[in-house]
């Protein structure tokens, strides 16, 4: 499903430029629950927003679902983002001002699909039907948490991808989140790629990609 | 519809958010408004209130004077150039007159019981009635029999009945008139303002039995000088055309060769109008600019605040971005909210605009008109002030690297 081939990915900075990765190679298959892990600067955020089609390389070719994306436009790439990418991040990321039901509905907003009744599955599916009414300020933060994966999977994406869902989170409510991410995938078998520095939390996964200096240094099944 | 309505909903949430940062925004739109709309309403008011004042001598009115204006301050009265014989030709040779009449004044002592005073009596055609469109308020104007037999008869302006007469009737009442003695047969109704000096001060007699109270003047060729004369068209839009005629005519019966200077002037109400409505015009758009200048102000601190907003929601706008929000859709909706924020204000503008020039025309005496094209035009240019001004801040948030936007606090 995801065929990352050579991929480098240069910031400028200054007059210097920052190589954060190169030449990265990872192919991940439909249905699969990967783990990222890797010290900090190793360039496990870069890859996943690669993946996400948040950024593009600087070189090498990232395919999805057999299309390579990483010559798109930025229309293209927003429109990958709203189909196929469900994205769940540290620190939640939801709008403030508006109810935990209206940030669900803004997950389908700009695919296009509009369905009061679809976001209310979806916060039921993570526990929350009660607080549907709820803004994300009076919600602790594994409801939170529960809330942007309902945002996430409200329009059904193939792809799902984590970044540290469970850094903000106390051991409780995150084991919580993981076993409820864990459920998702059996279920539904939906992609699931996550970034994690919790040793325990990728070994419930299927496969552990360690990054270092921007390179896949090992990966292994579990 | 509902694509139609969510980024309307998103913006009004974004608009309510800031209740008091949206309020003051929005005062600069509201005070520019107010004013293009009570400063234009006032400008208008004030030419329809003048033009109407025009309309009531009669747009439709020429006056012919003796002597000429370009004889450096020389004043025309004292010419005796314009004669009944002049009038009487114009009358037979020029094409769309409805009536002609002439006059001449003169001053002379009135005498009412113990009331005394120097006035200027102004002898006319009995045409001068229907040229000056007279009403009477009492009593009747004098007829062509009167004019034929030089009838003593005396017809009186309002102010003149009330400084002679006060409350009495005077239709019958007998009046001394230098060494004569005149009946009043009737009252002219007020009508306030008139080209010809006031219609409310006027003492007016048959031509003829002026001409007999006072030497006649004759002129060389033996005309009988008058000091004006006034004349009505039948189609106001010919009114250039016949000055034109008139003017041809004179020059002829004057024999005023080429080069030499009319020795008479001549004005139509049609061309007063058409001045003044320019003047006011000019005025009007004066007044309406100098309020634009707030609404630019007024613009300028909404595309201020929509900075402000666009770099506080930075993290928002990553979100949005990150769900699949195209460049477009960030896009209009900052411009959507910058929009909204100036309707608001323009539509209150409006209402407290149409407020003020209704308190101006209570309360200062001036007429005021808010039309229906200056209202949408003010209700436009603030939804075109928010578009234009919001355009770089919501430029400026779609362009956002999602990734920047998402790190943000």
């Amino acid at each position: 499903m995801i065929k990352l081939q050579d991929i480098t990915k240069v910031y400028p900075m200054g007059k210097r430029e920052l190589t954060v990765l190169n030449g990265v190679n990872i192919n991940i298959d439909q249905g699969e629950l990967v783990a990222i892990m890797g010290p900090s600067g190793s360039g496990k955020s870069t890859i996943l927003n690669l993946i996400g089609c948040l950024d593009v390389p600087t070189s090498g070719s990232y395919f999805l679902e057999d299309n390579e994306v990483s010559r798109l436009s930025s229309k293209e790439l927003a429109r990958i983002r709203g189909q196929k990418i469900g994205f769940i991040f540290q620190t939640f990321n939801l709008l403030p001002r508006i109810t935990a039901l209206a940030n669900v509905e803004m997950g389908m907003r700009y695919v296009g699909k509009r369905d009061r009744q679809r976001a209310l599955e979806a916060l039921d599916r993570v526990g929350l039907s009660d607080r549907a009414g709820h803004r994300p300020t009076e919600l602790s933060g594994g409801e939170m948490q529960r809330v942007a994966i309902a945002r996430a999977l409200v329009k059904s994406p193939p792809l799902l991808l984590a970044d540290e869902p469970t850094g903000n989170l106390d051991s409780q409510s995150g084991a919580e989140i993981i076993s409820m991410l864990q459920s998702l995938h059996a279920e539904q078998g939906i992609t699931l790629i996550m970034i994690t520095h919790d040793t325990n939390i990728a070994h419930q996964c299927q496969r552990i990609i360690h990054l270092k200096d921007g390179q896949v240094v090992r990966e292994e099944k579990v | 519809m509902k694509k139609f309505f969510d980024p309307l909903i998103t913006a009004w949430v974004g608009v309510t958010t800031h209740k008091l940062r949206s309020f003051l925004t929005t005062l600069g739109i509201v005070i520019g408004i107010t004013s293009v709309i009570t400063l234009m309403s006032v400008g208008r008011g004030t030419t329809a209130q003048v033009l109407s004042n025009i309309e009531s001598i009669g747009a439709d009115l020429i006056s012919i004077r003796a002597g000429s204006f370009s004889f450096g301050g020389v004043r025309g009265g004292t010419a005796q150039t314009l004669t009944q014989e002049d009038a009487d030709t114009i009358a037979l040779q020029v094409p769309y007159i409805t009536a002609v009449a002439s006059t001449f004044s003169s001053t002379l002592q009135l005498v009412v019981g113990g009331e005394n005073m120097n006035s200027q009596v102004t002898g006319v055609t009995p045409a001068y009635q229907q040229v000056q469109k007279l009403e009477m308020t009492s009593g009747a104007f004098f007829t062509e029999y009167d004019y034929q037999r030089a009838a003593s008869v005396v017809v009186l302006g309002s102010n003149v009945v009330e400084t002679l007469f006060g409350d009495i009737d005077p239709v019958g009442q007998q009046i001394r008139m230098g060494r004569g003695i005149v009946r009043v047969i009737g009252v002219l109704e007020s009508k306030g303002f008139s080209m010809m000096g006031s219609v409310d001060d006027a003492i007016l007699i048959p031509l003829t039995a002026l001409q007999l109270a006072v030497a006649q003047t004759r002129t060389n060729q033996g005309e009988r000088v008058v000091s004006t004369i006034v004349l009505t068209v039948s189609d106001e839009e010919q009114a250039e055309f016949v000055v034109d005629e008139i003017t041809v005519l004179l020059r002829d019966r004057h024999r005023l060769g080429p080069g030499v200077d009319d020795d008479f002037s001549i004005i139509s109400t049609q061309e007063i109008a058409s001045t003044i409505s320019e003047v006011t015009g000019t005025m009007t758009l004066l007044l309406g600019a100098i309020a634009a200048i707030s609404l630019l102000v007024g613009g300028i601190g909404v595309m201020n605040i929509m900075l402000v907003s666009v770099l506080e929601r930075t993290r928002e706008i990553g979100i949005r971005k990150a769900l699949g929000a195209r460049e477009s859709d960030i896009w209009s909706q900052f411009l959507i909210e910058a929009a909204l924020l100036t309707l608001t204000g323009g539509i209150i503008g409006v209402i407290l605009g149409w407020g003020a020039s209704l308190l101006i025309s209570r309360y200062a005496g001036l007429t005021t008109v808010v039309s229906a094209d200056i209202v949408v035009l003010a209700v436009s240019v603030s939804v075109g002030i928010g578009l234009f001004f919001g355009f770089y801040p919501a430029w400026s948030a779609s362009r956002l690297n999602p990734i920047d936007a998402l790190r943000s606090e």
